[in-house]
């Protein structure tokens, strides 16, 4: 024999039986669970991530008296530190890339990362808004051609581009119809928003100077036109509908709707935020909208980011394409797209725009990406997604439905997001137990307490990137963690108990606002 | 001394030209932990009715409505600081504001203690 | 198709769950005559990846990058080198596919981002507080002029002449609807910020005096001279910083002053990507913290009294206020606010201060060079990184005419301020740490062979 076992290391499985759940560890990290302080915990003023010459020289004299005092305290970290505080951060979040993400009214779908290359090409990625026309001639193209889609998908008549997310998005399709009034000489100051729609609509609406007036809701959860029909007049400017709404339905008099409000004058938003439901199965120009925003970030798979950013592109019937705001793009005789803005709108007639929403032309990064999933798909991929969506919403909506209290169930299929509400549960367990026990399951929660016309709402959007065994998964883990709450297991209000956190006290958080952090003045 | 009661759950206790106005103790229960308390101004002229106040909870912003017309003679500054006596004690030291009334003839439309308590238990 | 992961069996046994016969089925509250059973005519079906990249490279490769050229255009949009870090961090799917953290439990790493990212906006702006980041920094211009209005309760706004002609556009739109009274002019080609004349114009129905800073043409204007002046009429003063870098130099707007700060971080970490997205910073006192829009991160504890975080405050904001809402905004900028805030921590305080030198180095080289070219006169006394050129013939003009020999040589004014003839002749130019002396060296010789 040689030398026998040198090292001394031997395999071994331990005591089996040990229980490590409430190990309390000197570092406060739990395995692959880890903590992570502040980054101007663990920084230092004087270390630096970032190599740099020396700047050399003194700064013009006339900035002398302008010369910052100190340099702003933030401390620094060098390349590895930095590399490791967000890695370690990022494991405290969940994200679609790890499971479904079913925030109903929220499309959370599978982000391709063919997007992502093809957005960071120099040619892409490192243009400056303002080169001259001649040295972005294929950043005009992916513009126009990205309007050309949404025009063609919706059966619209134009798209304003520039609007950086879904609210801006609502704000544009506002303004155009105040500008459609103004031109008209007509002083219409009411806009009539359902219940059930987002908070956006109405927040938007206020913001764009009018007045608000809710819409009922029928029992079914659909607009209830005669209601709708009783608050129309000369003083109303339009109506703002989301369809399919957010109950998850769709609204299936849209078209008489329209037809109502057109009747008098007025005009037709719709929130598009639920457009994946019927991408390429119905156009909502064939319903008589007269704008409607489109957030690429949901049905067209740009990243959420945690947060954004988004892009709302704004698709607008004949009536309100002139009031389009700039920029935008057009393909003239020539064959090339060009880019329309104050300099030139003139130029091509384009004397109504309401205005400018934003500096530069839009959210060119978000569009590259949303180009780039719409070619993928194609206009067969596109129906398929709608197609896939609602059949994966009506899948989880029968699945539970036995165990969940489905409020508008019996009425039919839903689309793309199915509805849930505690009104079955025991007394002492809502909604919030459900999301949070779904955590300790490894799911993100559904959309909570929205929409408000349901009480205890809980809406579930799975989208068409679910496999069906991913469905089944998380239908499994509902159904446990519903009947936990239906067998009045007390331990789901302490939920979740494996996760980063616990639950957070936000009663704190907004009582005694800390929003900024304040060196330990020790 | 009287406390007279509205159907949005505030109530008004007045003493000789002046009313004290908070929100009911079944009020505060709904809304649960209130965070922040938006006062009307010293001075200021409200009407009867109009949203002259806010309290915010985590999850909630409830508008107030003043039950009476009158000018506004004194907020509670202590709120802003202890939004939670609210929680605490919105019959008392919760209070809100005071208005000076300019028609006690409102007071008439307003429900007295035993109707109010009939008006939430109904609810 | 590759993201589809459903196969026809699945969706046979799956319409068997549901009790319908087909897909259409599932749709029937859709008219008939309005479901479409076909793909949309005349649109391409579905493609490889191959072909989608060949595609996007194709039209990628009409557009001339800046990194492919001699490089000198700024106006609102800088080009900084980025740390290969900040690429690499933010798409760890974790932070790129995450939604807003509504679940603060499983969106701790987003959340802490947040709060950094405040303290760090807070901190370089010398603010109380910040805004977990706005659209982009014509809109934070905007949102600020409009919490102005609402803490003042006044109805004016009165721009000056220096703040970027697109933020401009943007109030001037927003405030046709809302009935508040904008006031701004466009800027005189004077080598200093005109703020005798913007103080003047203050009077006791201002809500709010709007300063860029360093202003659109490079100049500097004195922030602590107009904030005093707004302060004394009753008026918040409103500094818009379109550079963030230059605060590595001068001195931040709130400890000068401002009431509220505003700008636009797309130097720090978020690349060009023509016009979009970027990410708007919004900074102010902390007494109006309740009258701020956007989300806003704030510190707590866990049920076990760990700390964390949470989005807080929110009944300012539309999904609970609704119309009564501070603002209607509702996504932010989260993506871009990570790049900017690792990119922050790469340079600390001290790096940041260093990097605002060396563009300020480089500028000075750039506008001594061209000083030097016949025909060119530079505008400013004070500036940071990016000057004034006044030419002898239309900008417009000159910048295509370099475009056309390789040089990206800055932006014509005409460009930003159509039809105005006095401001015809001028360009602005910027440079930054990415300019190099063979690129200063390019410009100069270009630019003198084109006014030759």
């Amino acid at each position: 024999m040689s030398a026998l076992n040198p090292s001394g290391w031997q395999p071994s499985m331990g005591d089996a039986q040990g229980s490590g759940s409430e190990l309390v560890t000197s570092s406060g990290d739990r395995g692959l669970m880890f903590e992570e302080p502040l980054s101007f915990e663990i920084g230092a003023l004087d270390k630096c991530g970032v190599d740099m010459d020396e700047p050399g020289g003194e700064p013009v004299a006339a900035l002398g008296a302008f010369l910052r005092k100190s340099a702003p305290d933030l401390p620094g970290l060098t390349e590895p530190e930095t590399v490791r505080h967000y890695s370690r951060l990022s494991r405290q979040n969940y994200g679609i890339d790890l499971g479904p993400f079913p925030l109903g009214s929220c499309t959370m779908k599978h982000n391709p990362r063919l997007n992502e290359k093809l957005a960071r090409l120099p040619g892409f990625a490192d243009v400056h808004p303002l080169q001259p026309p001649t040295t972005v001639r294929g950043a005009f193209e992916a513009m126009d051609e990205l309007s050309k889609w949404l025009i063609a998908l919706t059966g619209m008549a134009a798209v304003a581009m520039s609007p950086k997310a879904g609210a801006h998005g609502e704000l544009c399709g506002l303004l155009c119809i105040r500008a459609a009034h103004d031109h008209a000489g007509e002083a219409r100051d009411v806009i009539l928003v359902p219940e059930s729609a987002h908070g956006t609509n109405p927040a938007t609406a206020a913001f764009a100077g009018f007045k608000v007036e809710s819409i009922p809701a029928t029992a079914s959860g659909r607009v209830d036109l005669a209601a709708m029909k009783a608050k129309l007049g000369p003083h109303v400017a339009g109506v703002m509908i989301t369809n399919p709404n957010t109950c998850g339905l769709f609204e299936p008099e849209m078209k008489a709707i329209s037809d109502t409000v057109h009747a008098v004058g007025g005009y037709v938003y719709c929130d598009g935020a639920n457009f994946n439901a019927i991408v390429g199965k119905v156009r909502p120009g064939d319903l008589g909208i007269d704008a409607m925003h489109i957030n690429l970030h949901k049905t067209f798979s740009t990243p959420h980011g945690g947060g954004g950013p988004g892009s709302g592109p704004v698709v607008l019937s004949e009536a309100l394409c002139p009031f389009a705001p700039l920029p935008f793009t057009v393909r003239t005789g020539d064959g090339e797209a060009h880019l329309v803005e104050e300099s030139n709108a003139a130029a091509i007639g384009h004397t109504l725009a309401f205005g400018r929403m934003t500096a530069f032309h839009g959210q060119m990064g978000m569009f590259t990406r949303a180009l780039t999933y719409i070619l993928s798909h194609g206009a067969d991929g596109l129906q398929q997604v709608a197609e896939d969506a609602v059949l994966n919403a009506n899948y989880v909506l029968r699945s539970c439905d036995d165990l969940l209290a489905a409020p508008f169930g019996s009425a039919g299929p839903c689309m793309h997001e199915a509805l849930f509400s505690d009104s079955n549960l025991p007394e002492g367990f809502g909604t919030l137990d459900i999301a949070k026990g779904l955590i300790d399951e490894g799911f993100h929660p559904m959309t909570v307490y929205f929409p408000l016309v349901v009480k205890g709402a809980m809406l579930v959007e799975p989208t068409e990137t679910e496999s069906k065994a991913g469905l089944d998964r998380f239908i499994a883990s509902l159904r446990h963690v519903a009947r936990r709450a239906l067998n009045g297991d007390e331990t789901l209000h302490a939920a979740p108990v494996l996760a980063p956190r616990r639950r957070l006290d936000e009663t704190l958080a907004a009582r005694k606002p800390v929003l900024v952090w304040q060196r330990d003045p020790g | 001394m009287s406390r007279f009661f509205t159907n949005d759950h505030e109530w008004i206790e007045v003493s000789g030209e002046v009313g004290t106005v908070g929100i009911t103790d079944y009020a505060q229960g709904q809304l649960g932990d209130i965070t922040f308390v938006e006062l009307p101004e010293v001075g200021s002229t409200v009407r009867k009715g109009a949203s002259v106040s806010v309290v915010d909870s985590v999850k909630a912003a409830s508008d107030v409505y003043t039950p009476v017309s009158g000018e506004v003679v004194e907020i509670n500054e202590a709120l802003g600081d202890a939004p939670e006596t609210v929680n605490g004690d919105a019959d008392g030291a919760g209070w809100l504001f005071k208005v000076a009334l300019s028609d006690r003839g409102e007071l008439d439309a307003l429900m007295d203690e035993a109707a109010y308590s009939a008006y939430i238990a109904g609810l | 198709m590759r993201y589809l992961p459903l196969t026809a069996a699945d969706r046979t046994q799956m319409l068997g769950v549901i009790g319908a016969g087909s897909v259409n089925e599932l749709f029937c509250d859709v008219p008939e005559a309005l479901l479409l059973d076909s793909p949309i005519d005349g649109l391409p079906l579905h493609a490889s990846e191959m072909a989608v990249e060949r595609h996007m490279r194709r039209l990628a490769a009409k557009n001339l990058a800046a990194g492919d050229a001699p490089f000198f255009l700024g106006a609102g949009a800088y080009r900084h080198h980025i740390p290969a870090t900040v690429d690499h961090l933010i798409q760890r799917g974790e932070f790129l596919t995450a939604y807003t953290p509504y679940q603060p439990e499983i969106a701790q790493g987003t959340l802490q981002v947040l709060f950094e990212f405040q303290t760090q906006v807070a901190r370089l702006f010398g603010t109380d507080i910040a805004n977990a980041s706005m659209y982009d920094g014509s809109t934070a211009c905007w949102e600020a002029i409009a919490m102005a209005t609402r803490i003042t309760r006044r109805g004016r706004a009165l721009l000056s002449s220096g703040l970027h002609p697109h933020y401009i556009a943007v109030a001037t739109t927003m405030a046709r609807f809302t009935g508040d009274a904008i006031a701004s002019n466009t800027p005189d080609l004077s080598s200093t910020a005109g703020d005798d004349e913007l103080i003047a114009g203050i009077d006791e129905n201002t809500a709010c005096v709007v300063v860029q800073y360093p202003d659109i043409l490079g100049r500097i204007p004195d922030i602590a001279a107009i904030a005093a002046a707004a302060s004394s009429k009753g008026a918040l003063l409103i500094a818009v910083v379109t550079e963030p870098v230059a605060l590595g130099l001068i001195e931040a707007p709130g400890n000068l002053g401002a009431d509220i700060v505003v700008g636009e971080g797309q130097s720090l970490g978020v690349g060009l990507q023509f016009g979009g997205p970027y990410l708007g910073l919004f900074g102010c006192r902390e007494k109006f913290v309740r009258q701020m829009p956007g989300r806003l991160c704030g510190q707590t504890v866990d049920a076990a009294g760990k700390r964390g975080f949470v989005l807080t405050l929110s009944t300012r904001e539309q999904h609970i206020r609704r119309e009564k809402a501070t603002s209607n905004i509702c996504t932010n900028s989260g993506l871009c606010a990570l790049a900017f805030s690792i990119h922050m921590t790469l340079l600390g305080g001290e790096g940041l201060a260093r990097l605002a030198r060396i563009n300020h180095a480089r500028a000075q080289a750039t506008m001594t060079r061209l000083a030097s070219v016949p025909g060119v006169t530079c505008l400013n006394q004070a500036y940071f990184n990016e000057v004034t050129l006044i030419l002898p013939r239309p900008g417009g003009e000159v910048i295509e005419e370099l475009a056309e020999r390789g040089v990206l040589g800055g932006v014509a004014l005409e460009r930003l301020y159509p039809g105005v003839d006095a401001l015809k002749n001028a360009i602005l130019v910027n440079a930054t740490e990415l300019t190099g002396d063979d690129d200063i060296e390019t410009l100069a010789s270009e630019l003198a062979q084109v006014l030759a």
